[in-house]
């Protein structure tokens, strides 16, 4: 870990437990769902963390609890390490409370989790999807969803694949 | 899906303001199909006569999946979904692509091969820079700006083509190395460019740089104060615009950055000229990064001889048996990467191109996420353009120099 580092790390293991991993010189924080925003207050104003370079998650289903990590990439800018926070989330109605008090990066970010995991942000100013169509069913990043493939039509079957093919017939 | 749905501003309550409701604003649908809005985003626009009240910007007309798609393809054949990204930057994506996987198993990059990428990455950066100014010249009028930004583009394009055979799509860059080594017509290309474009860079700032027209245009337009910008994760050109010096090759050095001698160009203004400038100065430090690199290119290997990662030369295919296990085992399987993740950063023409990469000890990607600058860099858009006229609008839009593909993924 590097030396810049680790008093970051024992501060916030004094103020909310939580444990950590290292690889390659990277340091994985993980914390609980409610402590996250009090947490990245802390990075933010006590020690330089001004730029919340990601935030992404991770589904490790078929595993319930957690099956979500949602994770915090931090950069400081002022003292130039990186930090990333990991939240485990339980499957059943997954959720996280906003980040968008905290950097306004987050609102995007948010919409993409709930958009793409079904994640719900709790007080999220503006809660609906960002990439798929409004009306669209299902979270695709999530494991469970299955990679689309479309049936190649040839002349013999061209019209049977037609016919149960979901896109605009008119 | 195939019937057309009818909206009411119901939906948009809590983003527009109360008048949008009794009908005294206009709300008005700006793209997808917009020439200004360089590719397929939409705005919906909350106007008074042509001031903007508020804007809402819609995405991801272009998503097509990529995250999704790269966690069914191996580590090396998920490589060439990068490309698709940033159509404007896909050295630079491979480049964080291959960094992020090479982070992941450990694995070295020969010297000749990191002073090929640098070399190569800049050029993309001069050429995505290129097309920026080229289409930001052209929303505001200054339609010559374009053919002759696109007169340079194309030279650049043409060393792509030569050391890649692709113009475009080029998935040059490969896990411990490039695909082979350039060929011997490579180095008169790159100087040749070099002889010529600082000429060219002149010839651009004599048309606007201090031209009348295009500084009424630009001066004090879309200002953001550096204390948003970094709430909002703005990174690149447009982060230095508002006074903040950050770039990633400075702070950490990738790829032997630390040897070549180049300046961070960084203004305090925050507005549309600010981040004009700074681009415009970024082309001629790119170009020193290039003549530096291409001085002191040393010679030697372009791929690690790492053979549990990078296939054999095929050369030794046909005489040793293990080069052929090799090279069967990795294009059938792959490579296995161990069960754990990391982020890798790198500064593209837009800003941090990061790439979240999870493995699973198999040999494909657990969860590949890009973290992807124009995503980022449009979020400020509706704070940056209250309170100016529609005109304003694409100033400032062409001045965040956004990729929709790099926003979509």
């Amino acid at each position: 870990m590097e030396a810049k580092l680790e008093p970051i790390v024992k501060t916030l293991q004094a103020k909310f437990g939580g444990s950590f991993e290292e690889f390659r010189g990277e340091v994985h924080y993980f914390i609980q769902p409610a402590q996250i925003v009090e947490a990245l207050t802390l990075l933010r104003d006590q020690h330089q963390f001004e730029l919340l370079s990601a935030q992404t998650a991770v589904d490790y289903w078929p595993q319930t609890s957690p099956r979500f990590h949602v994770i915090y990439q931090l950069s400081s800018l002022a003292q130039n390490i990186t930090l990333q926070l990991r939240v485990p989330v339980n499957g059943d109605s997954p959720t996280v409370p906003t980040a968008t008090g905290v950097f306004d990066s987050a609102n995007w970010r948010e919409r993409e989790l709930l958009d793409m995991f079904g994640i719900q942000f709790e007080g999220h100013p503006d809660p609906r999807r960002i990439l798929m169509p409004e009306d669209s069913d299902g979270h695709p990043l999530r494991k469970d969803y299955p990679l689309g493939y479309e049936e190649p039509q040839f002349t013999f079957n061209f019209e049977d694949i037609d016919l149960r093919k979901p896109y605009a017939k008119e | 899906m195939s019937q057309l749905q009818e909206v009411s501003v119901d939906q948009y309550r809590h983003l527009v303001s109360e008048r949008a409701l009794t009908g005294e604003t206009m709300l008005l649908n700006m793209g997808p199909q917009h020439p200004s809005t360089h590719g397929v985003l939409r705005l919906l626009l909350e106007l008074d006569g042509e001031t903007v009240i508020s804007c809402i910007p819609d995405i991801g007309f272009l998503h097509t999946g990529v995250e999704k798609n790269m966690e069914a393809k191996t580590y090396q054949k998920a490589e060439v979904m990068t490309d698709r990204l940033d159509y404007m930057n896909t050295m630079g994506n491979n480049l964080a692509y291959v960094m992020a996987v090479e982070k992941l198993v450990d694995l070295d990059v020969p010297v000749r091969a990191q002073a090929l990428r640098v070399i190569l990455s800049e050029l993309q950066r001069i050429a995505s820079h290129l097309v920026w100014l080229g289409t930001s010249g052209l929303d505001l009028a200054a339609m010559s700006m374009f053919l002759y930004c696109f007169r340079e583009r194309e030279q650049i394009l043409d060393i792509f083509e030569l050391v890649s055979g692709q113009r475009m799509m080029t998935t040059y860059f490969r896990p411990g190395g490039v695909w082979r080594d350039v060929p011997v017509e490579f180095e008169k290309a790159v100087r040749d460019f070099i002889k010529i474009f600082p000429r060219r860079i002149d010839e651009y700032e004599t048309l606007l740089t201090k031209n009348p027209l295009f500084l009424d245009r630009m001066l004090g337009i879309g200002k953001l104060e550096a204390a948003t910008a970094l709430s909002h994760s703005v990174t690149g050109p447009m982060l230095r615009a508002s006074g903040v010096n950050w770039d990633l090759r400075k702070a950490r050095p990738y790829m032997g950055y630390e040897q070549y001698d180049f300046n961070v160009p960084v203004h305090t203004e925050g507005d549309t000229y600010a981040r004009y400038l700074v681009r415009v100065q970024e082309l001629r430090e790119s170009l020193k990064i290039v003549e530096q690199a291409l001085n002191k290119l040393p010679l030697g290997p372009v791929r690690s001889d790492n053979r549990k990662f990078v296939p054999p030369p095929r050369s030794e295919i046909g005489t040793s048996m293990e080069a052929l296990i090799h090279h069967f085992k990795l294009w059938t399987e792959g490579f296995p990467a161990p069960k754990a993740s990391i982020y890798s950063a790198v500064e593209s023409p837009r800003g941090e191109l990061g790439v979240f990469l999870e493995g699973d000890g198999g040999p494909k990607p657990y969860r590949v996420h890009m973290r992807t600058p124009s995503f980022d860099n449009l979020s400020p858009i509706s704070k940056m353009v209250k309170g100016h006229l529609v005109a304003d609008l694409v100033a400032i839009l062409a001045s965040t120099d956004i990729v929709l593909g790099d926003i979509d993924r």
